[in-house]
């Protein structure tokens, strides 16, 4: 890792990464969308470690922006980071087809349509480690964030079957599958505090996950049997459950 | 909106808010955009009420460096930065705080707020008289940029406006060169607090000085007590036997709560070796790092515990100068009668006063802790009589009881400042529980 493409940089498990990052002497790209908001961070890297750091203006839903976008990243990432994600309103998404693409688009197309990009040009190069920041709400669709959820299995289901494209070329494919982590996304929201990750200690994981080549990682580690759990209960009993 | 119950250092008072925590400048707009009044809160380090409301902005997160110029000693950052932080970056370059508490787990933003001193307050002021300028989010929701020369009013008021004029976004503010991470200290013992009460005024070329006081002692050694007073060592003064900069001490954790004798115990324990231990010389020279000499409780982290849940309180008062003898001698005299307060009290000598608003003035400031006990909160507002008969005041980052006419009464402008927030913040958008309890808006 010397030169990491963040995108959907301002999400808050992405800062905490960008400063782990930066710390390890590495070059950072961050995409987000009004990415003027990160400036302080890049000023922020620069003073504590003289670390590089570059920000782009970078909108998952405009996919005809991405080509371009990422041909204009000289010399390109050997790392690329995605934090692309957008819980949205579920409620609102049932009735109102703008909110519920915005959900599919941000959360799954958008992000094939960059990680595609970066996944020919890193084949070509025979070279790379891509990061696919998923979720726990992939694993099963529950009536509460099911939008939310099928955008995100279908984003796992890619991940995967990149992994399995790209082996051959030297090409590394994580998947991240965090449970709930204490940032704006969720803010508002009572979540259990023992199952709630701080954003610093998901980036942290994430990191050591990258370092350690892991094909797919759940965060915090509970969140694998939670999950199995939660998977094994026979559709009969699960769809008559307030989830 | 998920609310849990928030208390500050002291553990007194709890209060349900809901607490979010803003990563950038845009995300403090949402708050202007809803009904509810809110307050900024740092890192919680106050004794009181001052950062509690019904609604909190946090700052944690928003605590970006945005620069430093090293050849000039000039550090530009979001309010949100922890002064640990700051430390750990400048120390090692060759530089330091101008002004710093006693602790260095406060925020840039607090102690604008508090406008904080330290022990060297007699010969460089508190912090506010280092700011170059800061940028401040109005209840009208603009951004100004302010400095004792530009929007002067916004500017003092703000420096010890316990977070009532705006939201701090941004602080610029001076450093102080330093050689070595390292201060040369010099111990005096002192048999009385008359004698130590002299001793600030002979020793007053000191940057740093501050005095423990023993509380307990009765009859003709009242008062007894050790100065401590400092200065940065220099590299001659190391003699080469030391890295410039020391490393980050390692920290204990107090993991609960203690019956509360026990501070009073381990307190006893560490003045007593001061006094009757190894040393038996009046005076004593020694080479402290920085951490041990400016933050020796920040090596114990959540030593609040050790008062037990029910909370203390720390009381901490300033009188002036030229009654101030007097004054320091009969409030110490009545907390030490009635035997509630902590074996340890601090005590420091102030120099000119300079914000409006701040707690600052040329004189003597004492500081003890209390824990709370039913009939305590009768026993302070006495003494809050005693400290405004002396034409002195409480401190309000210390404070969670006073009462709102002992406020307005003690602090010459207080009138000024109501009335400026009352300009500014028509609508009372920004509350705290003090400011309701004080009646400041």
């Amino acid at each position: 890792m010397k030169r990491v493409l963040i995108l959907g940089a301002t999400s808050e498990v992405a800062l905490s990464l960008a400063d782990l990052l930066a710390a390890k002497s590495c070059e950072i790209v961050l995409a987000a969308r009004n990415v003027q908001r990160l400036n302080p961070v890049k000023a922020d890297l620069f003073v504590r470690f003289g670390a590089k750091v570059t920000l782009y203006e970078f909108d998952a839903i405009e996919t005809d922006t991405h080509g371009e976008f990422y041909s204009g990243l000289n010399p390109p990432p050997d790392t690329v980071v995605c934090f692309l994600g957008y819980l949205g309103d579920h409620t609102k998404a049932l009735t109102d087809w703008k909110e519920c693409s915005r959900i599919l688009t941000s959360n799954y197309t958008g992000a094939v349509s960059i990680l595609n990009h970066v996944a020919n040009d890193f084949e070509k190069r025979r070279q790379g480690i891509i990061v696919g920041i998923s979720s726990v709400a992939g694993e099963r669709g529950r009536q509460s964030n099911y939008l939310y959820g099928s955008a995100k299995a279908g984003f796992t289901a890619y991940l995967s079957g990149l992994r399995n494209r790209l082996y051959k070329s030297n090409v590394h494919v994580l998947t991240v599958i965090p449970g709930f982590m204490q940032t704006k996304m969720l803010e508002g929201m009572n979540t259990p505090k023992m199952l709630t990750l701080e954003p610093k200690r998901a980036a942290l994981l994430i990191n050591k996950a990258i370092k350690s080549k892991k094909s797919v990682v759940f965060i915090s580690p509970v969140w694998k049997w939670i999950m199995l759990t939660i998977k094994n209960i026979p559709e009969g009993i699960f769809k008559r459950l307030k989830l | 909106m998920v609310s849990d119950y928030i208390t500050n250092w002291n553990n007194y008072p709890r209060e349900k808010s809901s607490l979010r925590y803003p990563v950038f400048t845009q995300d403090f707009s949402n708050f202007w955009n809803e009904n509810s009044p809110f307050i900024v809160r740092g890192n919680g380090r106050c004794y009181g009420d001052a950062s509690l409301a019904p609604s909190i902005a946090s700052t944690l997160k928003f605590n970006r460096i945005l620069s430093f110029d090293e050849t000039q000693g000039v550090l530009s950052c979001q309010s949100g930065l922890m002064l640990s932080d700051i430390l750990d970056l400048i120390v090692p370059r060759g530089w330091f705080l101008p002004v710093t508490p006693g602790t260095r787990f406060i925020t840039v933003g607090g102690a604008v707020a508090s406008d904080v001193h330290g022990k060297n307050h007699h010969k460089e002021g508190s912090f506010s008289q280092h700011i170059v300028s800061m940028k401040i989010l109005t209840p009208k929701n603009e951004v100004i940029t302010c400095s004792a020369a530009q929007n002067s009013e916004f500017f003092w008021f703000t420096c010890g406006g316990m977070g009532l004029t705006g939201i701090i976004l941004e602080v610029t503010f001076r450093l102080k060169k330093i050689e070595t991470g390292y201060i040369k200290q010099l111990q005096i013992k002192s048999g009385s607090l008359d004698e130590v009460l002299d001793l600030f005024d002979q020793f007053s070329r000191y940057t740093y000085s501050v005095a423990w006081i023993d509380c307990l002692k009765k009859g003709e050694h009242f008062g007894r007590s050790i100065l401590m007073l400092g200065e940065h060592a220099t590299v001659g003064e190391l003699n080469g036997k030391k890295d410039l900069y020391p490393d980050s001490s390692k920290t204990l954790s107090v993991p609960l709560y203690l019956p509360s004798f026990a501070l009073n115990g381990l307190s006893v324990k560490a003045f007593n070796g001061v006094f009757y231990g190894k040393n038996y010389k009046r005076e004593m020279h020694s080479l402290a790092t920085y951490e041990s000499f400016f933050y020796p409780l920040d090596a114990i982290l959540h030593w609040n515990r050790i008062y037990g849940r029910n909370g203390f309180v720390q009381y901490q008062f300033v009188v002036p100068k030229d009654r101030g003898k007097a004054g320091v001698r009969a409030i110490l005299k009545r907390i030490s009668d009635k035997g509630w307060g902590s074996f340890l009290a601090v005590l420091k000598l102030f120099g000119k006063q300079e914000g409006p608003i701040s707690f600052n003035m040329e004189g003597y400031t004492l500081a003890l802790d209390i824990p709370i006990n039913p009939k305590l909160f009768a026993f302070l507002d006495e003494l809050d009589i005693m400290v405004k008969d002396f034409g002195g005041r409480i401190y309000l980052t210390k404070d969670a009881r006073m009462k709102p006419e002992i406020f307005h009464s003690t602090y010459p402008n207080a009138a000024k400042f109501t009335s400026f927030l009352s300009r500014i913040d028509p609508e009372k958008r920004i509350i705290s529980s003090m400011s309701r309890r004080l009646a400041i808006k």
